[in-house]
């Protein structure tokens, strides 16, 4: 699936035009992004969060050479999915997800 | 941000869109990607990431309090993977501010 087919399906179930629909996704992935680049993170129920971590520097190896090489704090996005959405995946199954943990 | 605070955002933005539409056309969104993963179809948004369906292999685990040896079922799960762009925007921003509409979520 791709942004194109998701301004089908706006078009399909909520009716706008394909023209405005498509505007209208490219703004909300856009305030996503800003929001994101802000350093703050995105909650959608339902969905999942995207949190923006800090990693802090550390040592690391060029698994080729064996050289030693500094790799730099920096911040990376994760995605944590919605037990909702996790859920709904696994719907369905023989084996169905009964243990009492949720734990990943 | 939550949910309600993007569909603020993107009504505010425009203007000559009621909220209850935007409200609408974001769920439609989300709806539709999760109908996607539903199907294991692979999302790609370029400029922000790609979503995949992941098999995780059933496994024996252990209760942690018990010590007790569990079988843990195969499962799906989503994986999200930043795209370039945004993995550096995203590198780029400044430290990660506690911000106040997060504790109201």
């Amino acid at each position: 699936m791709t942004k194109a087919e998701i301004v089908e399906q706006i078009y399909e179930r909520v009716g706008f035009s394909k023209k405005e629909a498509a505007e209208l996704v490219e703004k909300v992935f856009d305030i996503i992004k800003d929001t994101l680049a802000e350093g703050e993170k995105v909650k959608i129920s339902g969905f999942g969060n995207f949190v923006v971590r800090h990693k802090n520097a550390r040592k690391g190896r060029n698994p080729q050479t064996g050289q030693e090489i500094l790799l730099e704090a920096r911040k990376v996005l994760t995605f944590k999915p919605s037990l909702v959405l996790k859920n709904i995946l696994n719907e369905g199954d023989e084996e169905s997800p009964d243990q009492p943990d949720g734990t990943l | 941000m939550t949910k309600s605070g993007l569909i603020e955002e993107v009504a505010k933005r425009t203007p000559h869109i009621s909220k209850k539409d935007m409200e609408v056309v974001v769920n439609t969104i989300f709806d539709s990607m999760i109908d996607a993963l539903r199907e294991g179809e692979r999302i790609e948004i370029r400029g922000f990431g790609s979503f995949q369906v992941k098999i995780r292999e059933a496994r024996e685990g252990r209760n942690p309090k018990t010590g007790e040896p569990v079988h843990i079922s195969a499962k799906r799960t989503p994986f999200f993977k930043v795209g370039k762009e945004l993995k550096e925007k995203v590198d780029d921003s400044p430290d990660a501010v506690e911000s106040a509409a997060d504790s109201q979520a």
